[in-house]
């Protein structure tokens, strides 16, 4: 029998099935085979999810070191970078008389490319807020749908899944936002711009050394959609980057980027300038923000931890609660928050100074190229999660 | 340029964890000392063949791109191999050749490690002739020149060295510890 054409004996999860079972705080068993380096910069996370990593080349002599390891009772789900490691070794697997061995299709590739829509709310006006989770990589873009038209704020690289949601609802994108100049993920705002007509808008303080045409997001510039009775009204909150601008929503949504999240703040390091934006970024968490009505749906552009997911699959809160709840609007002394926010972050984003170029538009790298720049978490946040 | 190996492995065009495995039962097959070039395609080849070399202890040589094809090179080693005793008795240590070859003096460095090993790094000028072959092209060398015989550790250069003074060579020095720990210059293929 050839290597190649073994009988497929385990069966294939989707990223959207695994999701389901990351939202649903699901039990599972993982067993990541790809090399340890990888592994440990990035994997799987899930409150009920148990994983363990044993490379597929520590298994070519035999399985029998992850049979050891791998209890009975559970779903087992065999994950490698792309999949063909995880589909060898689950075969294996499966044939020494294991049951519920899965792979995940496409692997840890496909796995941070991922978007599961989720609908947030509806709006007064007429019309919906849909959350696009990109699970793998914590990252949140927003679709705001209205009378035949849509907005997409911060959108992911993958354009795709976007353009399939607004065919499916007929519905037109029309604008596409960027709270600021990303530094951990490539936009894909200006592409999808490009392929639906729509207007592409950015906060100019963050577009100084952008090379191609865009919008300027101003202050009480609002960005109607739809018959008009949906706006989308830019708030300056700078402090992350010095462009940051927050979207407030129907009056019921508050988008805050990477200024605030659920469990943590932005960090403002990764423009490198994090001593002169210390007193921006508390400004706008603590005035800008503290002086919002606390009723607010916060929606952030990023999650940390996967418990910050709700049932659903969706990431929000209120914004009054977050002032209780949030350690980073909770610093009471202004030396301690310039502290938090400046020593000891996490580790910088991966590629994070090329991910920032290709969003300016000065260096074109290919797929290939941008998917291995967008490898890893996202840090973004200071506290590290 | 195509550097002389013992074995080639061609993986081209096939996924992870296809590169490795044919690697692996190739290996399996060379004797210790002789070096294997993979050639693939998939770019997680990069990464999987140097944790796989460190995690069986084989000796990682270096990757080198060509278009869309990566070529690495693995060096078969043992783990437990034998250490063998340092017989040669006229050794220079590194930073000594270092010192010669920053000066005036016109000396001639013999590196007897294998062509790919050569590839990833080598003294400046030095020629390379593998142990293997050191017996069939003893003409390259000029008698009674100075000659300093280097290789990884020290190991097979001890050997070379033995082997040169058994046929009439002369000024003949083992460099040690040898290119593991070479802080000097060093050339790429």
């Amino acid at each position: 029998m050839s290597e190649e054409t073994k009988p497929t004996t385990i069966t294939r999860m989707t990223p959207h099935e695994l999701t389901q079972i990351v939202a649903g705080h699901e039990e599972l068993f993982i067993l990541d085979v790809r090399n340890e380096t990888e592994f440990n910069d990035w994997k799987i996370e899930g409150e009920k999810i148990e994983i363990i990593n044993i490379p597929y080349f520590d298994l070519l002599d035999g399985i029998e070191p992850a049979l050891e390891q791998i209890p009975d009772h559970k779903r087992l789900l065999v994950v490698c970078a792309k999949e063909g490691s995880s589909q060898f070794i689950g075969e294996q697997i499966a044939e020494a008389g294991r049951e519920n061995v899965y792979y995940l299709e496409g692997g840890m590739k496909l796995w941070s490319e991922h978007l599961e829509p989720v609908k947030i709310g509806d709006l007064m006006s007429g019309g919906e807020v849909y959350q696009f989770v990109r699970i793998g990589k914590g990252c949140l873009s927003y679709m705001v749908v209205s009378d035949g038209e849509a907005v997409v704020i911060d959108s992911a690289r993958m354009i795709q899944p976007y353009l399939d949601f607004a065919q499916a609802r007929d519905v037109q994108i029309k604008h596409v936002l960027d709270t600021h100049l990303h530094a951990d993920h490539i936009s894909g705002g200006r592409e999808l711009s490009n392929v639906t007509g729509a207007a592409y808008w950015l906060p100019p303080k963050d577009a100084d050394e952008v090379t191609y045409p865009y919008n300027e997001l101003v202050e009480n510039g609002d960005i109607r959609i739809g018959t008009g009775n949906v706006n989308v009204h830019p708030i300056y909150t700078p402090g992350h980057t010095i462009g940051s601008t927050s979207f407030l929503i129907d009056d019921q949504y508050l988008l805050t980027g990477d200024i605030l999240f659920i469990a943590s703040i932005g960090r403002p390091d990764l423009a490198g300038k994090a001593e002169d934006w210390v007193s921006d970024l508390r400004n706008s968490l603590y005035e800008l923000y503290g002086g919002l009505p606390e009723h607010l749906i916060v929606l952030p552009a990023h999650f940390g931890k996967v418990n910050e997911l709700d049932v659903q699959g969706k990431v929000w809160a209120k914004l009054g609660d977050l002032f209780s709840t949030n350690p980073g609007l909770n610093i009471k002394d202004e030396t301690d928050f310039r502290k938090t926010v400046t020593e000891n972050l996490p580790p910088q984003p991966n590629a994070y100074q090329e991910i920032r170029q290709t969003n300016m538009g000065k260096i074109n790298p290919d797929e290939e190229e941008q998917r291995e720049m967008e490898i890893g978490p996202n840090r973004c946040a200071v506290h590290d999660n | 340029m195509d550097i002389k190996v013992d074995r080639v492995v061609d993986a081209q065009g096939l996924a992870c964890p296809m590169p490795i495995v044919r690697t692996k039962k190739a290996m399996n097959e060379l004797n210790t000392g002789q070096v294997l070039e993979l050639q693939a395609t998939d770019k997680g080849s990069v990464a999987d063949i140097q944790a796989w070399a460190n995690s069986t202890g084989h000796q990682f040589l270096g990757t080198k791109q060509e278009g869309h094809v990566y070529r690495h090179y693995v060096r078969k080693s043992e783990p437990d191999e034998v250490k063998e005793e340092m017989t040669f008795p006229h050794t220079v240590h590194n930073d000594e050749l270092e010192r010669l070859l920053n000066g005036n003096t016109e000396i001639r460095v013999v590196d007897v490690r294998e062509p790919a090993e050569y590839a990833f790094g080598h003294v400046k000028n030095a020629l390379n002739i593998p142990l293997g072959e050191l017996e069939q092209r003893l003409g390259e060398l000029i008698p009674g020149s100075e000659l300093y015989i280097i290789c990884r550790t020290g190991n097979r250069s001890n050997l070379a060295a033995n082997l040169l003074e058994e046929k009439g060579f002369k000024n003949i020095k083992n460099v040690v510890p040898g290119m593991s720990q070479w802080n000097g210059d060093v050339e790429r293929d």
